[in-house]
């Protein structure tokens, strides 16, 4: 906080500062730092606070760390990562020819959130995800945001993921994004902020459910002691949602996962998802369209499918509509979609709204759409397309991170106090080159969690990306807590597991009245 | 079940399968060299002509010995019959029907997986039957783990059916390439050295000690026939026909389709066969010629299959 003197805290730093006041009033006792030798820096450090005491809702963790022989967190910490690559959890590294596998990395210091903390994030993620299939909804059809001068045409159909293959459409309930991940962060001030909305397949929920599993086995006498929410439901909440989206009449609807293969990076993912619900997982190749209807192949001939929950890019679900050169798609799934006969999760053309320039105008799609305030912040975007910004950010590079529009997985993007000034150049250059595909962010300093390097605890930057699923305008749930992603490198601010990130369990401490994970 | 599905298990079973037969005739092989005279048959090509790549062979390699056998059949990755070939075609396999194999079937698989990758620079330096020995015991496991963690749904059915017919066809091989190596030597019949070839040959199949139950001494006819025609050891080519043929039946029965299939015919017909041949009959036709025509149709059989369950079109 000594770093922004100037700025107002918000009611949630607020909250944090006098919890964690309250959390050394608890532990006191006359104690040394609660974790010998770790230093949180200059950083908001979500276990350990300035003071070096133990934030309330993590004391018992911090306790139970400190109890163990030394070398005994290394340990489990190479046991896990030894049971993750034998239980097969691997992504496939693309360039390397023989099929290498890698664990995604991973650490075994949960990261813990308060229950107000969670709740402020609860809400303020049901809020955004009714406006964003509001926005979704609209824009494929009666376009009155656009009409109304709150987001400009241009922008929305320059998106590389806008699909005019979509317009008309409208889906059950009006739900085009059944299933979001959204990546959150917070500063150095603990205030909680909107990185980015990802509302096409996004993937790393398995993670979660295998990271809480494998702590379970390791710390069991941390959970009931910090009273952690459970996420084992996740599958079962998937299917019973997926189930409903079924067309009406069909009693007991045949619910499949559609992947692209056991080539791709998130295959263990789709697969992990599929057994956990008891579906089957279907490839393109195992589905044909007749008639307007989708169905399987299988060894007593064909099976009629009634909903996808498709975790194959909206481009390549139907060559007859799409990329005509798709082999991982259905040729005519599209046609059987419109025709109301199947239904898929997401929606096609759900990435319209998680470009990053329209992410710029989700607050104020909160208050057209809901005439509501945002519950949760973006972080300050400053759009290259627009010519005050652009100059503002070609000044500012040093300062900014910028991305690329149309990139994903930590690609493209400029960190500028990490940059070298040949980097920055580069980037300005791009910039003017195509201003639409730019956008740039004051650099957060963000949050970091104690985590194993080497032999020992240091401080290592999260995100946190939530898992929501959306039933309907009033039935949103999400997933109490969600996949915390840590940058592993000293310093590094960019968490994507291309880019050498890890995971970690994320423990939600339950209120009172709240279900507790067994273990 | 899903085609793909269907088929991805049946291959699955039928590579690890591979795998174990590879393992088990090294591993017989490494152990035999110990015993044996100097200069007598040569117990290295015989393997390489089980494989009936023998030209692929002698491009890459030249003649044959025991470190390039062992390489080529064990850990060429060129090869695509080889057992580390087939295990990680067995893996990739069974990544692509995860969720429909047990958690433990699948885990053992992918560490018997990693067990032969991470052994193979050093095992290949120095081939030792203790390796081999090693790897038959994941084959082991695997087996045990399939046996006792699935259910024996259709897809387990499709699983025994790929083990089975791989069984019996690599038993016919083993059992034809030795023959014609073995019997040619006449003077060596009824001698301590036959004795022993004919012991390996058994070995090869883990049926040593059920031989000896049965007939105490060995005997060509008696071997020859336990091979192709014993009803209750499991890896004979009788035993492996009739398991083959129940794993049909309970997925025929399970279906709920009443579509024209051609696969159950050809296996009833095999099985019959099977179980009304003679040794000498057999041996009076030529050995060769009936392992061969076993051969084709096990051969014609999986063809069947394929146009029964694994592809399946629009009209069906």
């Amino acid at each position: 906080m000594q770093n922004h003197p100037q700025q107002t805290q918000s009611p949630l730093a607020q909250a944090q500062a006098g919890q964690s006041q309250n959390g050394q009033m608890q532990s006191q006792s006359g104690t040394v730092p609660c974790l010998p030798g770790y230093e949180t820096g200059s950083f908001f450090d979500e276990v350990v606070d300035q003071d070096s005491f133990a934030r309330p809702d993590a004391v018992a963790l911090v306790d139970l760390i400190n109890r163990l022989p030394p070398g005994e967190l290394n340990r489990r910490q190479l046991a896990i990562e030894r049971s993750l690559y034998q239980m097969g959890i691997t992504f496939t590294v693309y360039s390397d020819s023989a099929g290498t596998e890698k664990i995604m990395p991973f650490d075994i210091v949960p990261r813990i959130i308060s229950p107000d903390v969670w709740t402020h994030i609860d809400t303020g993620l049901k809020q955004r995800i009714r406006a964003l299939n509001r926005f979704l909804s609209d824009i494929y059809n009666e376009r009155k945001i656009i009409e109304d001068g709150i987001i400009p045409a241009s922008i929305v159909d320059s998106c590389p993921a806008y699909l005019p293959q979509c317009k008309g459409l409208r889906p059950p309930h009006d739900v085009w994004c059944h299933i979001t991940g959204t990546d959150l962060v917070r500063d150095n001030d603990g205030n909680v902020f909107v990185l980015e909305d990802n509302l096409r397949c996004p993937s790393g929920v398995s993670y979660v459910l295998q990271n809480r599993s494998v702590m379970k086995r390791n710390f069991p006498q941390a959970f009931t002691a910090s009273m952690v929410r459970p996420v084992s439901d996740y599958p079962a909440r998937l299917y019973q949602m997926l189930r409903r989206m079924a067309p009406s009449h069909i009693a007991d609807p045949n619910v499949v996962v559609l992947t692209p293969g056991v080539y791709n990076s998130a295959y263990y993912e789709h697969s992990y998802l599929a057994h956990q619900m008891g579906v089957e997982l279907v490839e393109g190749r195992d589905l044909l369209v007749k008639d307007d209807r989708v169905y399987m192949r299988t060894t007593d001939g064909l099976q009629a499918v009634d909903v996808i929950y498709r975790r194959v890019d909206d481009t390549f679900l139907d060559p007859k509509v799409f990329n005509p050169k798709s082999v991982l798609g259905v040729p005519g799934l599209m046609s059987a979609y419109r025709a109301g006969n199947v239904a898929l999760a997401n929606a096609p053309g759900t990435g319209v709204a998680d470009d990053k320039v329209v992410y710029a105008y989700v607050p104020e799609m909160i208050q057209y759409y809901l005439g509501e305030e945002p519950i949760l912040s973006n972080v300050p975007t400053y759009l290259c397309d627009r010519e005050e910004d652009r100059a503002y950010v070609l000044d500012h590079l040093d300062e900014l991170v910028v991305k690329a529009a149309g990139e994903s997985g930590g690609y493209g993007i400029l960190i500028g106090p990490h940059a070298t000034p040949e980097e920055r150049q580069e980037f300005a250059a791009k910039i003017i080159d195509n201003p639409r595909n730019y956008i740039a962010q004051p650099t957060l300093q963000l949050s970091r969690v104690p985590t194993m390097v080497d032999d020992h605890l240091e401080g290592r930057h999260v995100d946190l990306r939530p898992y929501i699923l959306c039933d309907g305008p009033d039935d949103v749930w999400v997933l109490p807590g969600g996949l915390t992603r840590v940058a592993l490198k000293k310093g590094c601010l960019v968490v994507n597991s291309s880019q050498g990130g890890g995971s970690k369990d994320t423990w939600v401490v339950a209120q009172a009245g709240e279900t507790i994970a067994r273990v | 079940m899903l085609s793909r599905v269907a088929e991805s298990v049946y291959w699955m079973s039928r590579q690890v399968e591979r795998a174990e037969n590879i393992a088990r005739f090294l591993e017989v092989t490494l152990n035999l060299i110990l015993d044996q005279p100097e200069n007598l048959v040569d117990p290295w090509s015989p393997l390489v002509q089980v494989t009936a790549d023998e030209e692929w062979f002698e491009e890459k390699y030249g003649k044959p010995d025991s470190r390039n056998v062992v390489q080529f059949l064990a850990f060429d990755d060129e090869y695509p019959n080889s057992m580390v070939s087939c295990l990680r075609a067995a893996r990739e396999n069974a990544r692509g029907v995860r969720e429909t194999l047990s958690s433990e079937a699948f885990e053992q698989l992918n560490q018997f997986y990693h067990f032969v990758g991470d052994a193979s620079p050093a095992a290949a330096m120095d081939p030792t039957s203790q390796f081999f020995d090693d790897v038959r015991k994941q084959t082991l496991l695997w087996s045990g783990v399939f046996a006792s963690t699935m259910a024996q749904d259709s897809g387990w059915h499709f699983a025994n059916l790929g083990r089975m017919l791989e069984r019996a066809d690599k038993t016919s091989r083993i059992l034809d390439v030795k023959y014609f190596n073995l019997l040619p030597n006449l003077a060596d019949v009824g001698t301590a050295v036959d004795d022993l070839q004919w012991s390996a040959l058994l070995l090869a199949i883990s049926g040593f000690e059920a031989y000896r139950r049965d007939h105490h001494q060995i005997e060509i006819e008696k071997v020859v026939d336990f091979f192709l025609f014993n009803r209750s050891f499991p890896r004979s080519i009788h035993h492996c026909i009739a398991s083959a043929n129940w794993s049909l039946g309970e997925i025929e029965q399970a279906s709920s389709s009443n579509m024209n299939r051609t696969a159950g015919p050809i296996l009833d017909e095999l099985q019959h066969r099977l179980a009304h041949t003679q040794v000498e009959e057999a041996l009076a036709g030529g050995m060769h010629q009936f392992v061969d025509s076993v051969q084709s149709e096990i051969n014609r059989i999986g063809e069947a299959l394929g146009q029964d369950y694994f592809q399946i079109s629009v009209n069906s």
